[in-house]
């Protein structure tokens, strides 16, 4: 997984509310047994006027010039801006891969469906929750200024305005850990395989139908 | 102290050890795996050259991308991108010895509905699937979420997952459901209440005389769609109905191994003295059966209600979305949902396709007719055993004989992998679970409703009130 430590970049304002998984990456993509390649179909509904499917070559659709993406400078924006409940809907991992296969780096809204929040990590993509009122001023300030940029720095878990204006937010001990590092869970708890085969042999005593 | 709930009661058990932030390494009793979210954790366990922790919890089927249709399904998959994916999970269970009900098998199915009908989902387990609607198991009083690809293939190589501890949340409701109100109307009024998002961090258990009084099928339709109110784990507590419909199943304890699971799944409720970070209370008599008019669950009403005016609500954000909701859905605020027609009509997917949802269905349907202005209306089983127990009732023909088509098991027009779908502007009379944007097929309009309202939608042409049917 790739470190987060500190990053600037472009806000981009998708201003929605419960914007689900299936609208971040439609059906017709999971058929693919790869991580990577979602990118150009992010938000394919939105973003293009006539129907995609896997395969296709997406440079020569209709884009959709009204949809916030397509338009510059937000094509190279780094940091998603959106409303409450983001990533709501089915478990897709691909959902989080297509973002950050777009060049999302962080996501900021006022709250997140608990799997992609939880897809987000393990990605090196770092969502942060503040304060709905928060997210209301920051939208006002990017749809104020085109281009508009925050600076996230994940070891003081603080985002910088273009103002100079500090916002702090949280985020899990371990999960920090892990992001600042890059480091592979599955790693991590091998370590305790001595516990886990433990735990299994007094469960086979405790509940042993389940063996 | 104060009692335990059901949730902490499964969480406790099953903490292999917890960190000092309050992580927990989470024990998996039970993994379930199909091929849309298992093709990348699989190909991460060859990257990194890991075996699977103990090939015989997990259980793998098809179900995602499998054809409906009789005639393809014996040719094989058209589709060479869903067939490649398809042959990948079956590479996958062989590679790595774990099993799998294939495509032919007739065990084959939604893998929420296989599962519990195999007893491969027990009481008291956690289990986990690469799949949101996970929840459904929940109704047997076990720990069950969705979890994403990364997740499956960390439960694949250590039999275990990083969690947190969610908060405990009890919806009650009291009281004995109106006839033609559905399980399925139960949920959709609790998310009309919480909100999509109302259930977000917390395990939500079903609670009051209304539940108990629902079937295991009914209680797997309520926590199915817990995830719809932001809630990963659905609960309901264990009882007779649930310990009778475990009993005798293939992946079923049995003999002395029953009678001691069936003693220690004694205890798998919330005790009396227990306490939840929040309570929620519903009238069970008050509910009305339910509609979806937005593109989002919590964008439902009662049949009789009109589609609501985005004009009186004061809330900004909510406003624009109904706006937007309503602009997608071709509906204009204040019109009756009753006089709302319909395009198509699907009963299926893992919320509504066990027998009971196909007998509600088919009684409703019998001796009646598709309405002309349908012009598609079908049934999809949600396994081969299913099929195969309604075809011995005989509710196959009635289906048929009103103009459904009668398919083949899988996942189908819920999430439109395959080459089942809606076209653009299209409207449905669904059974599952999500009305969003292009779920059913881009630009479709769909409207989620229980077995019974979707086939008295599909006789009369719009939507209708089954109670007046």
């Amino acid at each position: 997984m790739e470190k987060f430590e500190k990053l600037k970049g472009i806000v981009a304002p998708l201003d929605r509310s419960n914007v689900d998984t299936d609208a971040i990456i439609p059906k017709q993509y999971l058929k693919s047994i790869k991580r990577s390649g979602f990118g150009p179909n992010a938000f394919d509904d939105w973003r293009y006027l006539d129907p995609g499917e896997p395969g296709m070559d997406n440079t020569v659709r209709r884009k959709n010039d009204d949809f916030v993406l397509n338009q510059s400078p937000y094509d190279t924006a780094t940091i998603l801006l959106a409303r409450e409940n983001f990533g709501c809907g089915s478990s897709r991992e691909h959902a989080v891969w297509a973002l950050t296969d777009f060049g999302f780096r962080a996501v900021i809204a006022p709250s997140f469906a608990d799997i992609f929040f939880n897809n987000s990590f393990k990605n090196g993509l770092l969502p942060i929750a503040l304060d709905a009122a928060v997210v209301d001023d920051l939208f006002k300030k990017v749809h104020a200024k085109s281009g508009y940029k925050l600076e996230i720095d994940l070891t003081s878990q603080r985002i910088t305005t273009e103002e100079g204006d500090e916002i702090a937010f949280d985020v899990d001990e371990f999960r920090k850990y892990c992001l600042l590092n890059g480091l592979d869970d599955i790693g991590l708890t091998l370590k305790h395989a001595d516990d886990i085969r433990a735990y299994e042999q007094q469960r086979k005593q405790s509940a042993p139908w389940l063996f | 102290m104060a009692g335990k709930t059901l949730y902490d009661k499964l969480f406790d058990a099953h903490v292999v050890r917890t960190e000092n932030d309050g992580t927990a390494l989470l024990y998996i009793d039970r993994h379930l795996v199909h091929e849309v979210t298992s093709p990348q954790a699989f190909e991460g366990l060859r990257l990194a050259d890991r075996k699977p922790w103990r090939v015989d919890a997990a259980l793998a089927v098809p179900d995602h991308n499998v054809p409906t249709d009789a005639v393809e399904r014996a040719r094989g998959i058209t589709d060479p991108v869903a067939r490649i994916q398809v042959e990948t999970l079956d590479n996958n269970c062989t590679e790595f010895g774990i099993t799998e009900f294939k495509m032919d098998d007739i065990r084959q199915g939604i893998v929420h509905v296989i599962s519990p009908e195999q007893g491969a989902t027990l009481p008291g387990m956690t289990l986990v699937c690469g799949d949101s609607h996970t929840a459904t198991h929940g109704a047997f009083g076990a720990m069950a979420f969705g979890i994403g690809t990364s997740e499956v293939e960390h439960v694949l190589a250590t039999q275990c997952l990083i969690q947190k501890r969610m908060k405990n949340m009890r919806i009650n409701v009291e009281g004995t459901l109106g006839a033609g109100v559905t399980a399925k109307d139960i949920v959709l009024a609790v998310i009309g209440e919480m909100g999509t998002a109302g259930g977000t961090g917390y395990a939500m258990e079903f609670a009051g005389s209304a539940i108990r009084d629902c079937s295991i099928e009914g209680r797997m339709t309520i926590c199915n769609m817990a995830i719809e109110a932001g809630a990963r784990v659905g609960l309901v507590a264990v009882d007779d109905v649930t310990i009778d419909y475990v009993k005798g199943r293939p992946y079923a304890p049995s003999g002395d191994l029953w009678e001691q699971a069936v003693n220690a799944w004694s205890d798998l409720h919330s005790d009396s003295d227990a306490v939840f970070d929040k309570e929620v209370h519903l009238d069970a008599a008050s509910i009305k059966p339910q509609v979806t008019w937005g593109t989002s669950p919590e964008m439902v009403a009662a049949v009789d209600a009109n589609v609501p005016d985005p004009a009186r609500e004061t809330d900004t954000v909510k406003a624009s979305s109904m706006e937007k909701a309503l602009k997608y859905m071709g509906l204009e605020a204040n019109t009756p949902l009753s006089s709302v027609a319909i395009d198509k009509v699907f009963i299926g997917s893992c919320t509504n396709s066990r027998l009971e949802d196909i007998r509600a269905a088919a009684a409703v349907i019998k001796g009646r007719k598709v309405a002309a202005n349908v012009k598609l209306a079908m049934v999809v089983p949600g396994s081969g055993l299913i099929k195969q127990q309604a075809e011995r009732e005989g509710l196959d023909k009635v289906f048929i004989d009103a103009g459904f088509e009668w398919r083949e098991p899988g996942c189908s027009m819920c999430l439109a992998m395959n080459a089942d779908r809606l076209e653009p502007g299209e409207r449905c009379a669904s059974t599952s679970n999500r009305n969003f944007e292009g779920r059913q097929g881009q630009g479709g309009r769909t409207h989620l409703v229980s077995p019974a309202m979707a086939s008295a939608a599909a006789i009369a042409g719009h939507f209708v009130d089954v109670r007046d049917f």
